[in-house]
Order: structure tokens, then C-alpha cells, then sequence
């Protein structure tokens, strides 16, 4: 899960106003509106200290692509749903909305997550990183790029979520196996049936980025 | 839908025209860009987050829509109360068969008429209101909130059993589609008379779900009385008249538009009752609405491909001399007409040389989802049926199986009537060079040398195919416009459903108009802009606009060659297009830049249009296919691993090679998922519902789950005679052959014939436990 710690460490990104991080999982908590959420609190029992209603929209502090991002959510909603029709950061896509198909994989913390069974409150605090992050400007990153080498997609859907996976194997592997490729890969669904060639960019994108194809 | 496959499935009424193109058309010689592996024209689109598909559109004031449908396979919907739904903060409007945008019957389909909410839900699943608010959270809330009356009927969900006495009745009339369709040629009983050995044997298919990874949805906004769709769709004409149809209006009022679409299968041919109800709640709120459905709405609403129960009779000489087939195959399309055992027997038709053949096949309605084409429609059933059945009378001769069908390959199509002759048949090839580059006898004799002890045993195998489409034909337009400057813009109504449409119509513009293709700009899939294209499936679409392109190609090259021959002073006939020049072949000193032509310049932009012309006549076209495979069966716990997979191809011209390897995997990963994991699993004793809607539960083949040795064996052989550019299609044969290859390895590895998909773990152990007990 993301690391919730930071959301009181020393180098608050952003205004930090009202509700406190913990004190508003707590409320969330108490909502049972999160099973993730609650399993937190369970973890720290502290005494709710506020209970919002579940329509009641906060203000919350997203880190995204280095950018940071005020934004009135619901308790209830999704990363995904955030990013994508709050942000219009529509790289990032939805195939089942339950943890199935990974086309919805960002970085949060440098690690590969499904964004829709992340809620958006959930990742205050945290580094997001989205496929349009590993871009340089216009440039497309090394991963990126070995998948436009190695045509490492059919429609494209699950592209994004199938490059923030690769990208996230790579950070901490930086030359995985072939077995290792497969075993990371497979949590993204890919309907058009592109493994091989996902399997041929992710060895492609570890070259790349060993050969100095650009660092994201 | 008939089973002919002259009258493709894609096309609705009169068959389709398109006018004379006045130049005459010459076939490729040896090509410079078509042909070469290239990468996307529009790759960076697609791995930088900037394709905008529908479901990533946000306009302003966009309301977010949602269906409420019906959770019994079979009722009667009595009253619809909204108020409480309709009351909730958030919530615009909510309508049903019970509020006044829904009195009229429409077309929804070919097969489907009703209003968008009929009141007799046939299948879970069915549409039976719908609402339009802030958020889709909001949307769902009010779905909850809407209370709905069913009168609930017995249903039946099994088509085995639809026709047993006394079965609840999809429709009064009864439960069978229509009186099961028959073909015949030459004698059976004389046939199976004239064999050494004849077989018999059932199979059944499991029903599949097309799943793409973009759920269906459109955005649906009008501007006064004109509406403008952006549709995940296969064909933006299809939508256009689907929806023209669905509203009653004319057909220039109705824009769809589908640049970048998240895959479709066969699923996103047509426009959705999901599509009319986003422009009646956008008419109703007066501002646009999105609707994306869920990943459970896709399992029940949107199509798949029928199960199939199939009897095979086959008869064989000695010498593999095949003498009769006999067939029986049924399927249910659902709870509607559309086609429940469609093509079935169109393998053990046309794939092998047989002078007898008998097949029938009976469509049979239940209570379940209506479906609709999946990736070559009946034929990855019949081929798992003939293909498994192709080894057994091999084994049953002793004769190699690659070799018991080279000796019965077709030069004509005898499926059709008249029995004509095919353009070209690569079907030796793709068995001879297959089984080469797969290494397949030295293999075979290894393992059997080897012996198969142990629990874990290794084993191969392999199937052909063919796909009765793939030829493509009109109607067609494009049309290639280059500027002053010598930019160059080709506008095609094709979409693009990942197969890498856009790159190789650069290519082929490219090839004719010698630049590079990235130098040709592409506005495609819009029907308020860019021409008539059919929908992108059944392998159709690079042989249908492949030659369109060219056509436009040769049309504009033919005025700029026009124009510079009367400013050079020379004949047309000496000049030639290269690098954005106009170059003298004579003299190649000679040459100028295209836009220092002083004619374009006054003109500032030459326009070339091409037509899809027809395909020849009493000829057929097909593609053909040959899959091999290896696998390692572990007897115990009857788990399969795939070591290696190869498929070879006859597709006629390799347009691209990149894109082309990639649809063979893709087709392969899709064919061992449909062998290996899908399954739609209905409840059929107790609810009728559908138990695994989900990717959780109705597993797809995954990273683990396919083997990264692939290897695509194309046969390059340009099949001139069915069009100019000497194309086929590639997407529907690469997934035909697939699964009935790797039952054939596990038979091979294990002595266990398994006739039902998918072959799943325990179904496989359970197998070879009771083949051990008759031992």
C-alpha cells in the first residue's frame, strides 16, 4: 500500500491544511468506507477525532509527475478516477475497476499499484508517478520507446499500465530475466495477446536504460 | 446471418459497389517500404498517455452516465419508480420504458427490435434504465435507487437442454432459431462405404467472452439537432447507421468518430443500446453525457462466441486419401437470433479435399446475452472439432499428421457453390515450411525415441486452418490530397483497432508516392470527415483499403506526373515520384522538387481518389494457416505448460512485417486462452446467472500462461490476382488453428483426447486418471 507515514515527515511538498492525514483516514475508518484503510487503523488505533459524512469532499495533496496537485475528493474515490476525469491525466486507464487487468498500474513510491483500488485519499503524501512522468518534455522515455521498437501493443489500452509495470521492474531490477520479465508482467492483461513483444521491449527498455537512453 | 461466407457478416442487405476506377492497375513488383518491418505511425500516441480514446474524453458540463439492467435471466419488467433516484443530489435525469423517451420501438440491431428498455428482459443483463449525473459514483448510487417490479419467469440457460420437452420457453413459439440448415455434397454413406477406418467423435466449445481491455462506451453530445459520437468502436460507419437507425435521423446529422479505440474482437461492430441511451439522456439534460460500461456489463450484454456442440464423422483411406465427413454442430446466439452456430461446419466445408460431405447445423435460443462475431466466427469451433479429429485418423493410419493433410489439400473452394478456385493457397506451404523452421519430425521422433516416462511428459502438435474471409472488397473510398508545399494528407473511414491499420496505409501511400511513410499524415475513422470505409474486422480491413490506398496513390501520382510532364517537356510515361521529387527515369539528372511544380502552386492541392474495385469474379480468396506447438504436461496435477508456439502463414503480401508477427502472437495468446482458461460459466440449475463475470474468475491467458518462444513463419506470397496491393487478411486466421494444436500436443504427450475446452487442470487430470484406470 502507499506509504502513509509521509504524510507527516519533514518535507511537507504542500500546504498540509485542514484535516490531518492520519486524523482523516481515521475518519474514513469510521465511514467503513475503506477496508485498506481500516486495516491501518487497526494497525494504530487512535480515537476518531472527526467523522465525515461519505459525500463530504476534502481537500487533499497529490504528488503527481513532480508536480503537486490540490484537489477536492470524495473519501470514496479512486486514484484512477481522480487522475483521470479530475485531472484529465488520462494516460493512465481503467479496464475493470477491481484489481484485475493492471491497465490502471502507476508508481506510488517508485512501486508499481493498480490506481483503481488505490483511493485517492490513500495516497497523500505519496510520490505518483503516471506514464505521462516518464516522459522528458516531448521525449518519450526509454520503456516507452521500447515499446514503440518492439511494437509491444495492439489497441493500446493497456499500454500505459503495462510500461509503468515494466518501469517499476526495471527500478528494481535493472536486468531482470526473462522468467523474472514474465513473472513481473503478469499482472497486466493484455486482451490482444502482445506478451511476446512486452516481453522483447522490457529486455529492449533494460538495455536502453543501461546504455544511457535517458534516465526518467 | 447465413452460413455462405460470400455474403460476409459485416455486411447488412444488398451487396455493396463502388464506381470504375479509371487507371489501370498493375501489381507490385518488388517493393521498397510495404513489406519491411515498420514501427507505428502513431506509437508515440500510444505509449506517451496522448491517444485520446473515448473513454478519456472530457467535455464541459459532461454528465456521466449509467445502465441499471435486469439481474434475472428472464422477466417481465411491471413498473419502474425513479422518484427516489431521480431526487438524490447529483442525478439529472433517469429514464426507463416507463418515462417518454423510451415509447418507441428501434432497430438495435439487425437481429434486435424493441424499445431500448424492452419490458421482456430475455437475459441478465438486459438494459432496463438508465441515468445521467455528476459522477459515475452518483450514477451508481441512483441505480441502486431505482425500484424495479419483475415478474420473473422460468428460464433456461443450457441450449442442451432448450430442446427437451418441456423446457421454459425463451420465446412461445419455441426454443429453436429456425429450422437447422443443411448442406450437402457428394454421397456420405458411399464415402464412409469407401474408407479403411472411420471415427466418430463429440466436442463441445465453451462460450467466450470477447472482453477487450477498453469496456464499451461512447461520449454523445448534439448541437441543436445534430449529433456528434465518440464511439470505441470497429467501424464508425456501422455506429452512424446504427444509431441514424435507433433515433430516426438522417444519417448526415449523425457524426461518429473513433480515432483510438481499446481493442473490440468483433464485439464494437455495431453501435450499443448503451450509445442510444447516452444521446437520449444527453437530449433530456441538454448537456453531453459519457458512458463507459463496467467490466460485468461486458461479460452479459455486449456478445461472445457461441458454444458449440459438435458431432464429427470422418472417413479415411489407408493411404490418408480422406473419403466423407459428416457433421452436426448447434449453438445458441442467446436469447436473439444472431447466429448461434453460424459457420461451424465451414472448415469441414472447405479446408481439406473431400468428395462427400453432410453438415447441419441448428441455432438453439436460451436465456442468455444475444452474441455477436468473434474473431473468425464458427471457425475456431469447427477447427477444434476437424483438427483434433485430423490427428486421430492420422494416428489411426499411421501416417504422420502434417502428412495426412498435405495429401488432401484443395486447389478449389469447395464449400462454395460452383466450387471456384482460390486465388491462391498457401496452405502446403505454411504445413511444409511450418513443420521445417518448428523442426516437427526430428522433435516428434525425439520424444517417442525417448519414450514418455515420468510425470511430466513432453509432446507436439498441430493444426491448420483457414479463415472463409479475408479477401476484403467494396465498398471503399480514400482519397490523397497533396499540398503545394508536397505534404502529403491521406483521409481513409477506417479504424484503426490496434492491428496497425494506419502504419501500413502509410506504407502503401509511401510505396506508390515514394516518400516515407512517416511524411503521410493520416485523418482516419470520422464520419463527418473522411470516407467510406466498412468496419474493421474479419481480416478484411488491409485487403479492402490496402488496394483503396494504392488506387488514391496512383490517381494523384498520376495528375502530379501529368502536370510536371508538361513543364519538363517530356512524357509522362518517363517520369517516376522518389524522395519528394519528380525524377526523368531517362535522364535522372533530370528531376524536380513536387512543390516547385508551378501548376500545384497555382492549384495549391491535388486531390487522387481510389476505389476499392471488386474481387474477382469466381474466384475465392483465403487465408490459411498452420500452428505448431510443444508442451509439457504434468500428470499429476494435469497442468500444461506451452514451451513454444509457431505459426506459419499464408496471408498473401506481407504488408508490414512487424504488425503482422504481432497479430500471429496476438492470435496465438487469444487461441490458448480459448483452449486452456475461458469459459463463461452460467448457474444454469438455480438462477440462470452468470457465475464468472469478471477477469478474475473467467481467466485470460496471461504473461505466465504464453510462451515467450514464438516464432511467425510468413509465406510472402503476393496473391495478385485477388487485388493490387496482393494482400489477405491476418487477424482471423492467426487464432483459428491454435487451441485444437495444443490438444494435439497433449494428446501426443498423454494418449488423452480431451473434446470439451478449456482444458483446465483438473479436467485434464481427471482424464488421464480415468484413461489410466482403463489401461
Amino acid at each position: 500500500m502507499a506509504q502513509n507515514g509521509k504524510a507527516g515527515d519533514e518535507t511537507p511538498r504542500g500546504d498540509q491544511r485542514g484535516v490531518s492525514r492520519r486524523g482523516f483516514l481515521t475518519s474514513v475508518g469510521t465511514g467503513a468506507l475503506s477496508v485498506a484503510a481500516a486495516s491501518k487503523i487497526a494497525a494504530q488505533p487512535l480515537a476518531p477525532t472527526e467523522v465525515l459524512d461519505a459525500h463530504e469532499m476534502s481537500k487533499i495533496t497529490l504528488h503527481i509527475n513532480g508536480r503537486s496537485k490540490e484537489v477536492l475528493v470524495e473519501p470514496r474515490w479512486s486514484l484512477a478516477f481522480v487522475l483521470r476525469e479530475k485531472l484529465g491525466i488520462t494516460g493512465t486507464k481503467i479496464g475493470c475497476d477491481r484489481g484485475e487487468c493492471g491497465a490502471c498500474t502507476v508508481l506510488i513510491d517508485g512501486i508499481p499499484r493498480y490506481a483503481c483500488l488505490t483511493l485517492a485519499v490513500e495516497t497523500e503524501g505519496a510520490e505518483i508517478v503516471t506514464v505521462e512522468g516518464l516522459m522528458n518534455g516531448e521525449e518519450i522515455g526509454p520503456v516507452q520507446q521500447a515499446f514503440v521498437e518492439q511494437d509491444a501493443y495492439q489497441c493500446g489500452y493497456c499500454t500505459s499500465g503495462q510500461i509503468m509495470a515494466a518501469e517499476g521492474l526495471l527500478r528494481a531490477s535493472p536486468d531482470p530475466s526473462l522468467a523474472e520479465i514474465q513473472h513481473n508482467m503478469s499482472g497486466n492483461l493484455c486482451r490482444c495477446g502482445t506478451y511476446p513483444h512486452i516481453f522483447a521491449a522490457t529486455q529492449r527498455a533494460a538495455e536502453l536504460k543501461r546504455g544511457g537512453g535517458g534516465e526518467s | 446471418m447465413r452460413s455462405e461466407p460470400d455474403r460476409p457478416y459485416w455486411v447488412e442487405g444488398e451487396p455493396p459497389e463502388t464506381p470504375q476506377q479509371q487507371v489501370q492497375q498493375e501489381p507490385w513488383g518488388e517493393t521498397k517500404v510495404v513489406g519491411k518491418p515498420h514501427a507505428r505511425v502513431d506509437g508515440y500516441e500510444r505509449v506517451s498517455g496522448s491517444a485520446v480514446y473515448p473513454a478519456d474524453i472530457t467535455l464541459p458540463r459532461m454528465l456521466y452516465g449509467a445502465i441499471l439492467r435486469s439481474p434475472h435471466p428472464h422477466a417481465t419488467v411491471t413498473g419502474v419508480d425513479t422518484s427516489a433516484a431521480e431526487q438524490m443530489p447529483g442525478v439529472h435525469a433517469v429514464i426507463s420504458a416507463f418515462t417518454p423517451d423510451d415509447e418507441a420501438t428501434r432497430p438495435h440491431s439487425e437481429f434486435i427490435r424493441s424499445q431500448l428498455f424492452n419490458p421482456t428482459c430475455r437475459y441478465e443483463g438486459e438494459a432496463v434504465a438508465a441515468v445521467a449525473a455528476d459522477d459515475p459514483y452518483v450514477a451508481h448510487d441512483a441505480l441502486r435507487a431505482i425500484d424495479v417490479e419483475y415478474e420473473v419467469h422460468p428460464f433456461v440457460a443450457d441450449e442442451r437442454k432448450a430442446l427437451e420437452p418441456g423446457a421454459p420457453l425463451v420465446y412461445e413459439r419455441g426454443n429453436l432459431g429456425r429450422e437447422p440448415r443443411t448442406y450437402e455434397r457428394g454421397d456420405v454413406a458411399r464415402g464412409f462405404a469407401e474408407a479403411d477406418v472411420v471415427l466418430e467423435e463429440e466436442y463441445r466449445c465453451e462460450c467466450e467472452i470477447h472482453t477487450p481491455m477498453e469496456a464499451h462506451g461512447c461520449v454523445a453530445k448534439w448541437d441543436g439537432d445534430s449529433l456528434t459520437v465518440w464511439e470505441s468502436t470497429q467501424g464508425v460507419y456501422n455506429v452512424q447507421t446504427g444509431v441514424a437507425a435507433a433515433l430516426g435521423m438522417p444519417l448526415s446529422k449523425v457524426r461518429i468518430i473513433g480515432h483510438y479505440m481499446g481493442g473490440g474482437f468483433g464485439a464494437k461492430l455495431q453501435a450499443g443500446k448503451y450509445t442510444t441511451a447516452a444521446a437520449l439522456l444527453a437530449k433530456k439534460t441538454a448537456r453531453p453525457i459519457k458512458i463507459t460500461l463496467t467490466r460485468e456489463e461486458t461479460y452479459l450484454a455486449v456478445g461472445n462466441r457461441p458454444p458449440a456442440n459438435m458431432r464429427l464423422k470422418a472417413g479415411v483411406k489407408r493411404d490418408g486419401t480422406i473419403t466423407a465427413f459428416e457433421f452436426a454442430g448447434s449453438g445458441t446466439g442467446g436469447a436473439y437470433g444472431t447466429g448461434g452456430a453460424s459457420s461451424l461446419d465451414w472448415v469441414v466445408r472447405d479446408l481439406y479435399l473431400c468428395p462427400n460431405v453432410k453438415t447441419e447445423l441448428t441455432d438453439i435460443y436460451i436465456n442468455a446475452g444475444p452474441s455477436r462475431p468473434f474473431r473468425a466466427p464458427g471457425h475456431p469451433q469447427g477447427a477444434w472439432a476437424l483438427e483434433q479429429m485430423m490427428d486421430a485418423l492420422a494416428a489411426a493410419i499411421q501416417m504422420d499428421p502434417v502428412e495426412l493433410r498435405l495429401k488432401n489439400i484443395p486447389s478449389v473452394s469447395q464449400g462454395r457453390e460452383g466450387a471456384p478456385p482460390y486465388t491462391t493457397t498457401g496452405l502446403s506451404q505454411c504445413l511444409e515450411d511450418g513443420s521445417t523452421a518448428f523442426r516437427w519430425r526430428e522433435t516428434k521422433q525425439q520424444i517417442e525415441r525417448a519414450g514418455n516416462g515420468g510425470h511430466i511428459r513432453r509432446g507436439v502438435g498441430v493444426a491448420a486452418g483457414l479463415w472463409s474471409g479475408g479477401a476484403g472488397g467494396p465498398p471503399c473510398t480514400v482519397i490523397i490530397k497533396v499540398f503545394s508545399d508536397g505534404s502529403i494528407n491521406l483521409n481513409m473511414g477506417a479504424s484503426d483497432i490496434g492491428t496497425g491499420t494506419k502504419t501500413i496505409m502509410a506504407m502503401v501511400a509511401a510505396e506508390e508516392l515514394g516518400v516515407a511513410p512517416e511524411a503521410i499524415q493520416i485523418e482516419h475513422a470520422d464520419t463527418g470527415t473522411t470516407q467510406y470505409a466498412s468496419a474493421s474486422g474479419g481480416s478484411k480491413t488491409v485487403p479492402t483499403e490496402s488496394p483503396t490506398v494504392r488506387a488514391a496513390a496512383i490517381d494523384v501520382k498520376r495528375q502530379l506526373l501529368a502536370l510536371a510532364a508538361d513543364e519538363l517537356e517530356v512524357a509522362v510515361s518517363d517520369l517516376t515520384l522518389s524522395d519528394g521529387k519528380v525524377v526523368n527515369t531517362t535522364d535522372p539528372s533530370q528531376e524536380v522538387e513536387i512543390s516547385r511544380l508551378r501548376s500545384l502552386q497555382r492549384r495549391r492541392s491535388i486531390t487522387g481518389i481510389g476505389y476499392r474495385a471488386p474481387n474477382p469474379a469466381d474466384k475465392a480468396t483465403c487465408p490459411f494457416a498452420a500452428h505448431f506447438c510443444e508442451v509439457e504436461v504434468n500428470t499429476r496435477t494435469g497442468e500444461v505448460k506451452i514451451v513454444r508456439f509457431l505459426g506459419a502463414h499464408d496471408s498473401g503480401r506481407v504488408m508490414n512485417r512487424l504488425t503482422y508477427q504481432n497479430q500471429v502472437f496476438g492470435g496465438i495468446t487469444m487461441g490458448i486462452g480459448y483452449g486452456m482458461t475461458e469459459r463463461r460459466i452460467l448457474d444454469v440449475d438455480q438462477t440462470g446467472k452468470m457465475v464468472n463475470k469478471n477477469w478474475h474468475d473467467y481467466k485470460l491467458a496471461t504473461a505466465l500462461d504464453v510462451p515467450a518462444d514464438m516464432t511467425c513463419v510468413p509465406i510472402d506470397v503476393a496473391d495478385d490476382e485477388a487485388n493490387i496491393a496482393g494482400c489477405k487478411g491476418i487477424g482471423e486466421p492467426a487464432t483459428i488453428p491454435t487451441a485444437p494444436a495444443v490438444a494435439n500436443a497433449i494428446h501426443h504427450a498423454t494418449g488423452v483426447r480431451v473434446a470439451n475446452t478449456p482444458i483446465d487442470p483438473s479436467m485434464l487430470v481427471q482424464a488421464i486418471a480415468t484413461a489410466r484406470e482403463g489401461d
